[in-house]
């Protein structure tokens, strides 16, 4: 082997692994890797979900109740800021791949400020559930819900589990947007130190990739939560 | 370097499809007080699909990728929570009858 066969495959930047051919198959090969933790993510979430369809069949009058006892407002405003947050998302990959570092800063502190903005809203929220009494637990009481809604017979047991169902839903979300928070801190602070080119960006687009799986969560949490119990009983 | 070049979407089409889920989620909102009967349920899980596919398909670059791994990865992962939910509630809604 010549010296200039060496120096041929060496013509490539730190980030590249050796045992990739190019940048473009470590990207898919790192994109590929966090396309099968969503995969998991997904069956994680999905558990949830399939005991949200059990239950809610089992117990239609008190989830049609309790869904209704939740303002729809804040929720609303929820969905909205966490797809203003995947724009952002999507455009600071954009700004990655055509190496504009400030833009890519911009546009990941905006992420932060959509996410805390909407884990503000979410405490909110839950701070409203807890001066109802709806937190499950000891001190949990449906009460409101049986004055309310006389004609569908709750029974207070079965509520609970509604709202068993809501605070591990969303706190599983909530769970999932703080630690999105944090990596996207990692990749402001990676992003200052100059770490993302045009030939490697991969924690942009994979963190990206995280965080717009979580908005999709929160797409299906919107509706079965809060929307499909609003119709005029 | 690489030969290859990566897709980079336009900003114009990001825009785009960000103005596209804003107007569904006042869309699902706004039908959810309409009674619709049993579609009330139908309507809002459509919604959110298309919404959860525009996501997938564009900011999440999957329509663009060249590699079929990562999108036999995706198909295979509702897939697999379509197993769960229907099997599990054709179980369920069939044996709670009685």
């Amino acid at each position: 082997m010549s010296n200039s066969d060496v120096a041929v495959e060496h013509v490539h930047g730190p980030e590249l692994r050796h045992h990739f051919a190019d940048e473009e198959q470590q990207r898919q090969a790192s994109s590929l890797g966090m396309w099968l933790f969503l995969a998991t993510e997904i069956m994680f979430f999905g558990g949830m979900f399939c005991a949200y369809l059990i239950y809610r069949l089992a117990y239609f009058n008190e989830f049609a109740a309790a869904s209704r006892s939740i303002r729809i407002l804040p929720g609303a405003i929820n969905t909205a800021v966490l797809i203003c947050s995947s724009l952002t998302v999507a455009l600071s990959v954009r700004a990655a791949q055509t190496g504009k570092r400030k833009l890519l800063i911009a546009l990941l502190g905006l992420t932060l400020v959509f996410g805390l903005a909407f884990l503000g809203i979410k405490g909110v929220e839950w701070y409203e559930k807890y001066q109802e009494h709806h937190i499950p637990g000891a001190s949990f009481s449906a009460a409101d819900l049986i004055q309310d809604y006389p004609q569908l017979h709750i029974d207070a047991a079965r509520a609970q589990i509604f709202f068993s169902l809501y605070f591990a839903m969303t706190g599983l979300h909530a769970l999932h947007m703080i630690i999105g928070l944090g990596i996207f801190i990692w990749l402001i602070y990676g992003a200052w130190k100059g770490r993302f080119t045009p030939e490697y960006y991969t924690p942009v687009e994979i963190g990206g990739l995280y965080w717009h799986f979580v908005d999709i969560v929160w797409i299906y949490l919107f509706p079965l939560l809060y929307l499909i119990d609003r119709k005029p009983l | 370097m690489s030969e290859h070049s990566q897709h980079i979407t336009s900003t114009r089409l990001y825009v785009l499809i960000w103005i596209t889920l804003m107007v569904l989620t006042g869309v699902t909102a706004g039908v959810a007080f309409i009674d619709l009967g049993p579609f009330n349920t139908i309507v809002a899980l459509t919604i959110a699909s298309f919404k959860a596919v525009l996501v997938v398909l564009f900011f999440m670059h999957v329509k663009y990728t060249s590699e079929k791994l990562t999108k036999t990865v995706v198909i295979a992962a509702i897939f697999w929570l379509l197993l769960l939910l229907v099997l599990s509630l054709a179980d369920y809604s069939t044996r709670m009858l009685s």
